[in-house]
């Protein structure tokens, strides 16, 4: 096996210092009642050779673009990545190093992950963000918990158009925790509507996703002045697609307590959902309760500009139990992976960019409006929007699928009040002539 | 010494991303527009994040240049005891960079994905298999994430019985993590003490075991790198007051293909994906941290589930007593092809893996021993706790060592953990060493052992090799600057 450096001679001489007559030996402090029966059963080792091979099948079974024409967001949308990103962080020193905790060695790391504590403070317009969490929807429950402990209360309030695969990872934390979720319902216009905050009180936090589910606009920052008017309330922004603040004002312009949400737009792979990168950040009170790692700047013994990881008293490995969160491994190489994106893009490229995506939405939003397709909510959208189709869609999308054309994903299975209803998604990747391909197949089928 | 690892040589100074650059740069191939632009509504539009403007040159020198500064398994050695950095195979990277893969959206139909889906019902099976629990979840995206996940199962469990137990035994040798994921379900940890001799004794336990008690944390070799030899009998003892056993597989290197998890009564474990299995740590994730359970408590794990109905494979929420679901999606793919790559590239000689893994913690154990103190003196697992009790006496600690290791060209043990052990130096040397590269650490310990006693004020200084000095912490945390 390639990975063992060991040769038999080694083996040998190894066992003979140690004083063993074989490897077996070397576990008999596992008592005989705690050993196998059997070996193990598992495949015969393959080959990097037969590997590939077979990988390479596994990978000819996924439908991708640009093979497939996907018009599918819904929490993990497909942009470009340039190739630096994929090759630098393929750099050993990165990514076969661990958690920086010796400083000294692991600059690099620090530097970086200081770096992209900035920009993420930058883009959500808030004072510190952490060093990354899993994904979209844990941050959002972390967010949710650390409301909960700063507030001492023991209830929050979710619109439902949080991301639906969100709310249901904040009802798997929250209730393991005991604590109470009330859900806000949304207007015709496609927005969430507040009134049902109505005889609520004592709320830790309301939580509200710009652009939501629907792909809409939220108006944060009426809702936000509406949530402070509890002056203990936090107002929690989430979001699934960052690069909506490269053209719309930030979460912390419009009154967010809390932003927290997905990266994956910002340079990481789909790769079926996961790993992503939870996003996290917060106004400067609030840093001593805020949940995970962070990297602070300090000097070094020569006086030079240097990063360590700091503020560890709020973590597990020091509060055990009262620490502010669980967490210990993060995303640091899927947080590294948006820090050479947001630098690769700059921001000047990250207005474009978003601009793009928004006029490539409207483009097939307009579209699709006008060979039939009804556009159910008005507000304003970033890159995903939702459309009503005459009954009966469902087919004509089966058909699409073998034709290559994914349109977009029934929202039915989340919102069963609104059956027929699709969520497309149109990013700096879907060209025109493929939106209008999917605009003529929907109008030829109108039309018979 | 003759000549040392560690060495100097031209690195390279590199500012803040947005202390270089110029307005109007672009690392980016912008597409032209093909469509019309389409106004926004004034009261939403932003004027955009402040980022930095770089050339795509400018940003490949400025991580290259960072990347310098940090050291990796690929660089060197990197004993850090309960972090098993062993190699990260190359080919791993290979397999999760295919298109197929990397560019799957979660969302499509079932009959569209059938490649990963397959892969990750394949994986479960091994990983059934290498446990010996047949039940198994991907969906935690790290070992913690996996013990929240078994702590919210025994959770279920209980209510399932119609009962809410409010403790959970959690060994003092534990990781942090484990009281702390505890919590977060609502239960007490209630400490109990290792015996003199590193392990947990059955009587001890016995003892604090009751009613009110959900179940037990083990860490399984503990941080001591000791097996937990009496693991059946306390089974026994949480098993009939109606408790789980609950085991943190982050040890899970020492013992594949020699211990079956399910055969000594364990209920529940986690596995780290980026430990035993070889998956990169990525300088602190993104890792993998699935759970395996017996049978019985298969209807508790979160959903969705791949499921395999003839030939087909599907995703099924239908589990109505589960606990829900752990993250967004369907738990870390990207990094699940890697730990799956390395099991179909292993196979069988996993087993080999845990054995060379246990030959070099024992080899350093024996050849260290007189070296540094040993409180724990016995064969060890995978990895072996020694403390700085032999060099205090030139006031000479575990961090002044672990530092001056580097100058070396070592990266240092994990130090100060396990708790219960005093200026604890923790190595876990992992199978991927060979017996030169660990003869040179051996040699570098004894040098350093030997200037603690003639020369301290080198030890003090460490490390002067690489560019960045010991830094100044305190000021780190007294004025937090998080963010320029």
């Amino acid at each position: 096996m390639r990975y063992f450096p060991h040769t038999d001679e080694d083996i040998r001489e190894m066992l003979q210092e140690i004083g063993l007559e074989s490897l077996d030996a070397l576990f008999a402090d596992i008592p005989k009642d705690c050993r196998r029966a059997r070996e193990l059963e598992l495949p015969s080792p393959l080959t990097e050779w037969e590997l590939n091979a077979h990988m390479d099948t596994l990978a000819a079974h996924m439908a991708v673009s640009p093979e497939y024409k996907i018009f599918l967001g819904a929490g993990s949308y497909n942009h470009f990545i340039p190739e630096v990103v994929r090759q630098l962080l393929l750099r050993g020193e990165f990514f076969t190093a661990y958690t920086p905790y010796q400083p000294e060695i692991s600059q690099g790391t620090l530097q970086a992950i200081y770096e992209y504590q900035t920009l993420t403070t930058r883009l959500l317009g808030m004072d510190v963000a952490n060093a990354s969490m899993y994904d979209g929807a844990s941050a959002l429950a972390e967010a949710l918990l650390m409301a909960i402990r700063l507030t001492k209360r023991k209830k929050v309030a979710v619109s439902r158009l949080v991301h639906p695969f969100y709310r249901q990872v904040v009802q798997t934390y929250l209730t393991a925790s005991g604590y109470e979720i009330v859900e806000l319902p949304f207007l015709e216009n496609g927005a969430t509507d507040l009134s049902g905050l109505d005889g609520v009180t004592e709320c830790a936090a309301v939580a509200i996703q710009s652009p939501n589910f629907f792909g809409c606009i939220e108006d944060l920052e009426s809702q936000g002045k509406a949530v402070h008017t509890d002056m203990k309330t936090l107002f929690v922004v989430a979001f699934s697609e960052p690069l909506a603040y490269g053209l719309l004002k930030s979460p912390g312009a419009r009154g967010a307590d809390i932003a927290c949400g997905e990266g994956q737009s910002l340079g990481i792979p789909q790769s079926f959902g996961g790993p992503g990168l939870g996003m996290f950040a917060t106004k400067q009170e609030f840093v001593r309760n805020m949940p995970g790692r962070l990297v602070g700047q300090t000097t070094d013994k020569n006086g030079r500009r240097g990063f360590v990881l700091t503020l560890a008293t709020r973590e597990q490995h020091i509060r055990r139990e009262r620490a502010t969160s669980n967490i210990c491994s993060n995303h640091g190489l899927c947080a590294l992976a948006s820090t050479m994106y947001m630098a690769c893009v700059g921001g000047t490229g990250i207005r474009e960019l978003a601009r793009l995506n928004h006029d490539k939405a409207e483009y097939l939003k307009k579209g699709l409006r006008d060979v039939g397709a009804t556009i159910p909510f008005e507000a304003p959208i970033f890159n995903e929007f939702l459309v009503r189709f005459p009954a009966g869609f469902k087919e004509v999308h089966s058909r699409l699928l073998k034709k290559k054309i994914v349109a977009g994903l029934d929202i039915c299975t989340f919102y069963p009040e609104l059956p027929d209803h699709y969520l497309l998604c149109a990013t700096e990747t879907n060209t025109r002539e493929d939106m209008d391909a999917l605009i003529e197949e929907v109008g030829s089928w109108k039309n018979h | 010494m003759e000549e040392s690892l560690g060495a100097t040589g031209l690195v390279f100074n590199e500012p803040l991303l947005w202390e270089k650059g110029r307005k109007g740069r672009s690392g980016f191939s912008m597409p032209a527009s093909d469509v019309d632009p389409f106004p926004l509504d004034e009261k939403f539009a932003g004027e955009g994040p402040d980022f930095p403007d770089l050339s795509e040159l400018d940003v490949v020198r400025h991580f290259t240049r960072l990347s310098h500064w940090n050291f990796g398994v690929d660089s060197g050695m990197y004993p850090l005891g309960s972090c098993t950095m062993k190699y990260n195979p190359k080919t791993n990277e290979r397999q999760a960079s295919l298109r197929g893969i990397a560019a799957a959206h979660p969302l499509l139909p079932v009959h569209l994905s059938q490649g990963v889906l397959r892969m990750m019902f394949d994986l479960e099976h091994c990983l059934a298999e290498i446990t010996g629990l047949p039940a198994v979840t991907l969906q935690p995206a790290a070992g913690a994430h996996g013990e929240l996940t078994g702590m919210m199962i025994v959770r279920a469990f209980h209510r399932d019985a119609g009962s809410a137990r409010s403790k959970i035994l959690i060994p003092d040798t534990a990781h942090g993590t484990n009281p702390a994921s505890a919590a977060l379900c609502g239960f007490t940890p209630v400490s109990v003490k290792s015996d003199e001799q590193g392990v947990l004794s059955p009587e001890y336990v016995a003892s604090v075991m009751d009613e009110d008690t959900a179940g037990i944390m083990v860490t399984n070799p503990n941080t001591l790198g000791l097996f937990e030899e009496n693991i059946r009998e306390i089974a026994d003892i949480v098993h009939a007051k109606g408790g789980l056993v609950y085991v943190d597989g982050a040890n899970m290197n020492a013992v594949m293909g020699i211990v079956n998890m399910g055969d000594v009564g364990v209920d529940i474990m986690h596995l780290n994906l980026h430990k035993t299995f070889s998956t990169p740590h990525g300088g602190g994730g993104p890792g993998s941290g699935p759970v395996c359970v017996r049978e019985d408590l298969k209807p508790f794990l979160p959903v969705p589930r791949v499921v395999k109905e003839g030939d087909q494979y599907g995703l099924s929420q239908d589990f109505p007593r589960s606990i829900g679901k752990l993250q967004a999606f369907y738990g870390n793919v990207g990094v699940l092809v890697k730990a799956y790559s390395y099991i179909l590239s292993m196979g069988k000689e996993l087993k080999k893996a845990s054995q060379l893994a246990v030959l070099n913690a024992n080899y350093l154990r024996k050849k260290l021993t007189g070296v540094f103190h040993l409180p724990y003196d016995r064969p060890c697992m995978h990895e072996c706790v020694f403390s700085d009790k032999m060099q205090e006496q030139y006031k000479v600690t575990t961090l002044d060592m672990a530092k001056r290791l580097m100058d070396y060209g070592f990266h240092p043990p994990t130090i100060y953990f396990p708790l219960v052990v005093h200026g604890a130096i923790m190595i876990e040397p992992t199978e991927s060493e060979s017996k030169e590269t660990l003869d040179l650490f051996i040699e570098a310990c004894k040098t350093i052992a030997e200037e603690a006693e003639k020369d301290p004020a080198v030890l003090f200084e460490a490390p002067t090799k690489p560019k960045a000095r010991r830094m100044n912490e305190t000021e780190a945390a007294r004025k937090p600057c998080l963010a320029g």
